[in-house]
């Protein structure tokens, strides 16, 4: 091992290490570099997945007609510039696998995981710089790959992101499922090694390398969240290994764990005893738990910069971390509201509902805490608060549609219908979104030494705001109507014909919302080199991050690493004159820290 | 009006960006250009935060309005269709009232407590009566849903077999339905894809030598009589298709490999469903959007008029063409119904020799 790799060497800090431009800004060790590395990939995949879902709604507003934006990107994919039926399948699944895998679980948790465990809990860098390294790479080249995918022959994956076989399985059920579907698993594969590389690291870190003074109950619920979600992901994750590896076999090597009894283009399949439901339990195992794997470090950004900018403490602390908790437990027993009509026994319908509902119980927990937090605050409203304010709104809403989707009675009619598509993406993509901008924001000073501009957040904000409800909230109603997701085009259906006025207005907020992104990405972009200096704890606020010097330095500290006494959550304690302590002032004489 | 759309569009950035260059310029000459919020910043988006609660409510209102009055909240076409109706529509008021309640607090706190020079917060970090009360209703109110909602569930699920129900095989393809129905005697065949021969027209593999099967009856539609229970028996020969009847509130996957089953009991006829006035207005307002956009409907060959159908949709992806992967479904009456099976060829006569 390297001496890089083991944090203690960097105590002494008499010597700094030559550093190439290699070592410095490609094969990092240092944990900072490492996360604006993970920032700057899962970015350039956003942006790719965030056209994909424009080209495809363009084409369920003005189905099949000639654009020439498609002729332009999808070339022969899309003759005469109409969008062929299964490129639209593969746009979505791609789409649902960029977002879901690529921005909001490595994105958002390998950037700020890696930024703020050593940061926050006082370590010079993370247990396993190595790992760390191995990990951004692993995942780096999975990136690759899944975008390489795009350009295969028969075209990408296409069957859903949740790939069920035996469509995944079978190339003559769908071109995408030959080497396009090979490849997703590939990558996959491989993204998935990444994660349980990250997330060992992250635990082990947290565990082993707090500094003096940080108990575990004087853990931000930063740190707590991300915690937390690695320990979802090593527990769940493997399961998705294990199921794309038998998929693996089942389409390359002939075996039948997932299929049986297939008849297709004229001809049976040797297949005989596998089951799709199998793999719907595997995926769904994973599946599940992954929604709070994208949201639990949204959720705990917020929670500090809630906490920062209303100049108070979170409110309910041991609550919040005790709904953490459950709901990290709860999360791996309701994978099977995902199949109450896959055809498994009606009994374990009943069970996975009663599991489902009680997962409201902490989520709930944790929106009332976060208003009460605001309640006779003194709410700095910059960007990141926006954000996390808007995260709680759109939390709330699509939280609400699960005590629906979850009830096994009415998912009968709402399953797979664009309901569900709102639900979703209110509840996991959109909060888990704005934690991400809400991260970016707040911690771009010490990401990057400089302030992005207030305005431009502001603009970001408000924009993207009414852009999200008005994507998204009217899709539950055409969901409502019965409309299916995963429709090329509903022209076939003339039923339907009294929804496409809604599906046009749904597609020009997506089209404004997507736009407007690119306020954000200039303001970050340009604020990388011009923005304005940042002062050292710009945000008054409490955690150790903001005790690092500006400029970053190799193991954060140029001293010792300051100790701990007090938690997170100081702000505006009565008997201080300013409205924050930090968690290296010591605790005055006779000052009481509060039991919670 | 596509093109000219996307090169609105494009315009459309292009301003956007250089209105943002202008901004960002404007912005980075005074110092203020950093994050921080001052005083009027908060004022500024403490009253956004408002608007935005108002504008919230807004499409709410909107979306009830314009939408809400869904087919699918009211005229369900089976007897437990009502059951899930009740309990959606219990569960939506329930929703609404806390996310009326909750955006409320939410936005106006944001907007009430927005940030002032010297002014300090209060120091409030706990309190266990509020967390238990913000526990224990959300606990009761579900609570009493899952209950609601498990008896619903069980009562839709559980078929009753004594009720001799009428059993009919739902058979999905890459991308088209098929209907078995069990015949005379109302038991199925057995069947396995392995038995599928084209030419002699055996196409749902249906076992030749099995006597139950030579009474089945193999169809494109989906007749049911009125007033009287039907099991469906699903089955896939390819991939997972989803066998969705929103009108029923019924949906179940076909799964290769298994049989997978739901039942209910159509409650309203095809014709009685065209009168009723929910209908007639939906389909009036179809059929003048349908004339509105005469020319692409005629290019693509449908019928101009839409008149109103049951449908079976397929609602899992399953290919290229899964969103035209449809069947009729027409609930008639038992007399109607019995001249219409009388008509169709049993699988015996059907095999080509
Ligand atoms: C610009 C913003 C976005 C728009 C307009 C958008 C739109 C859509 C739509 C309309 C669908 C459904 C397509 C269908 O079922 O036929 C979809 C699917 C999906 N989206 Fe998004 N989306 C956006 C952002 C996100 C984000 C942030 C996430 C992160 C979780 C996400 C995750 C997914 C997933 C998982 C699917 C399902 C893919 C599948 O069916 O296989 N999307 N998106
Ligand atoms: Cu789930
Ligand atoms: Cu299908």
């Amino acid at each position: 091992m390297s001496a890089h790799a083991d944090t203690h060497a960097h105590d002494d800090h008499g010597h700094h290490h030559k550093e190439t431009f290699i070592t410095k800004y490609i094969f990092s060790q240092d944990h900072k570099m490492i996360a604006k590395q993970y920032l700057i990939t899962g970015t350039i995949m956003g942006i790719i997945g965030v056209m994909m879902s424009l080209m495809f709604r363009m084409q369920i507003a003005w189905p099949e007609q000639p654009n020439v934006l498609f002729e332009a990107l999808l070339g022969k994919w899309a003759p005469d510039g109409v969008m062929d039926a299964d490129i639209y399948l593969a746009l979505v699944t791609i789409h649902g696998t960029i977002m879901v895998f690529f921005v909001l679980t490595a994105g958002l948790s390998g950037t700020f995981s890696n930024l703020l465990i050593p940061l926050q809990i006082g370590a010079r860098d993370m247990a396993s710089g190595f790992l760390n390294m191995v990990s951004y790479w692993l995942f780096f080249l999975s990136s690759v790959i899944m975008v390489l995918s795009l350009f295969v022959e028969a075209g990408p994956a296409a069957a859903g992101w949740t790939i069920y076989p035996p469509l995944s399985a079978l190339p003559m059920a769908q071109p995408g499922s030959g080497m396009g579907m090979t490849l997703w698993l590939v990558s996959m594969a491989i993204f998935i090694a990444s994660s349980l590389l990250g997330s060992l690291n992250y635990i082990v870190t947290v565990i082993n390398l707090r500094t003096k003074g940080m108990s575990m109950t004087r853990l931000p619920l930063t740190i707590w969240a991300f915690f937390v979600t690695a320990i979802i992901g090593v527990v769940s994750f493997p399961v998705l290994l294990s199921a794309a590896l038998l998929l693996i076999m089942d389409r390359s090597f002939g075996t039948s764990f997932f299929l049986s009894d297939i008849f297709i283009q004229g001809e049976v399949l040797h297949y005989q005893g596998g089951s799709p439901v199998l793999f719907e339990h595997l995926f769904w195992f994973l599946g599940h738990p992954e929604v709070y794997i994208v949201l639990l470090p949204a959720l705990g950004i917020t929670s500090e910069i809630i906490a920062t900018n209303s100049r108070k403490p979170i409110f309910g602390y041991r609550a919040m971390v005790a709904s953490i908790l459950a709901i990290a437990f709860l999360s791996t027993i309701v994978w099977g509201h995902h199949m109450f009509v896959s055809g498994m026994n009606p009994f374990l319908g009943s069970v996975f509902t009663f599991t489902t509902l009680l997962i409201a119980i902490p989520s709930a927990v944790k929106a009332f805490n976060y208003i009460t937090t605001l309640w006779k605050g003194n709410l700095q409203m910059n960007p990141a608060m926006l954000f996390s304010i808007g995260l709680v709104s759109t939390f709330i809403t699509g939280g609400l549609t699960g005590i629906i989707l979850g009830d096994s009675a009415l998912d009968i009619n709402v399953h797979d219908t664009y309901f569900v598509v709102a639900h979703f993406h209110l509840v996991m993509g959109i909060s888990a979104l704005y934690g991400m901008f809400a991260g970016i924001y707040h911690w771009f000073p010490k990401m990057f030494g400089r302030m992005m501009n207030k305005k431009l957040g502001y603009l970001h904000f408000w924009i993207t705001a009414i852009c999200a409800y008005g994507v998204f909230f009217p899709m539950h109603f055409i969901g409502m109507a019965g409309l299916p997701r995963r429709y090329y085009t509903n022209s076939n259906f003339p039923l339907f014909d009294d929804l496409a006025n809604v599906n046009v207005v749904i597609t020009i907020f997506a089209l404004v919302g997507g736009a407007f992104q690119l306020v954000f990405l200039y303001n970050f972009f340009v604020s990388i080199f011009y923005g304005k200096k940042a002062e050292q704890n710009p945000w008054k606020s409490n955690t150790l991050e903001w005790t690092t010097p500006v400029e970053h330095i190799h193991g954060n500290w140029p001293g010792a690493i300051p100790h701990v006494h007090r938690w997170a959550y100081d702000y505006s304690k009565p008997g201080h004159e300013l409205d924050f302590v930090p968690q290296n002032v010591p605790m005055k004489e006779g000052e009481e820290e509060l039991q919670h | 009006m596509t093109a000219l759309l996307t090169i609105l569009i494009v315009f459309f950035v292009a301003v956007a960006i250089w209105q943002m260059v202008k901004i960002f310029d404007l912005a980075s000459v005074g110092a203020d250009n950093a994050q921080i919020a001052t005083d009027k910043d908060n004022k500024l988006n403490g009253y956004l935060m408002m608007a935005f609660l108002v504008f919230i409510y807004a499409i709410t209102i909107v979306c009830i309005y314009k939408w809400g009055d869904l087919p699918l909240l009211s005229n369900s076409a089976s007897e437990h269709g009502s059951q899930i109706d009740t309990l959606m529509i219990i569960s939506l008021v329930i929703i609404f009232i806390v996310q009326t309640v909750t955006q409320f607090l939410l936005h106006y706190f944001a907007f009430k407590y927005k940030g002032e020079k010297g002014k300090k917060a209060l120091f409030y970090a706990d309190n266990n009566t509020l967390e238990a009360i913000w526990t224990i209703i959300p606990v009761i109110t579900l609570a009493g849903l899952i209950i609601y909602g498990l008896f619903t569930w069980s009562s839709i699920m559980n078929v009753n077999e004594d009720e001799d129900p009428l059993v009919i095989e739902l058979y999905a393809q890459q991308f088209n339905w098929k209907a078995r129905y069990a015949g005379q005697d109302n038991v199925l065949g057995k069947a396995n894809v392995r038995l599928i021969d084209i030419d002699r027209a055996n196409i749902l593999g249906v076992d030749e030598s099995d006597p139950n099967a030579q009474d089945d009856i193999i169809t494109t539609e989906l007749h049911l009589p009125v007033g009287r229970p039907v099991l469906f028996k699903m089955r896939s020969q390819d991939v997972l298709h989803s066998a969705y009847m929103p009108h029923f509130r019924a949906q179940m996957n076909c799964v290769p490999g298994m049989i997978t089953q739901f039942g209910f009991t159509p409650s309203v006829t095809t014709a009685e469903m065209r009168q009723n006035p929910d209908i007639i207005e939906k389909v009036a307002n179809i059929n003048k959007i349908r004339v509105e956009n005469k020319a692409e409907i005629e290019a693509k060959g449908q019928d101009l008029r839409y008149e109103f159908d049951y449908l079976l949709l397929c609602n899992k992806i399953c290919g290229k063409s899964h969103y035209n992967m449809q069947m009729k479904i027409i609930v008639e009456t038992q007399e109607e119904y019995d001249a219409w099976i009388k008509e169709q060829k049993t699988f015996k006569n059907s095999l080509i020799n």
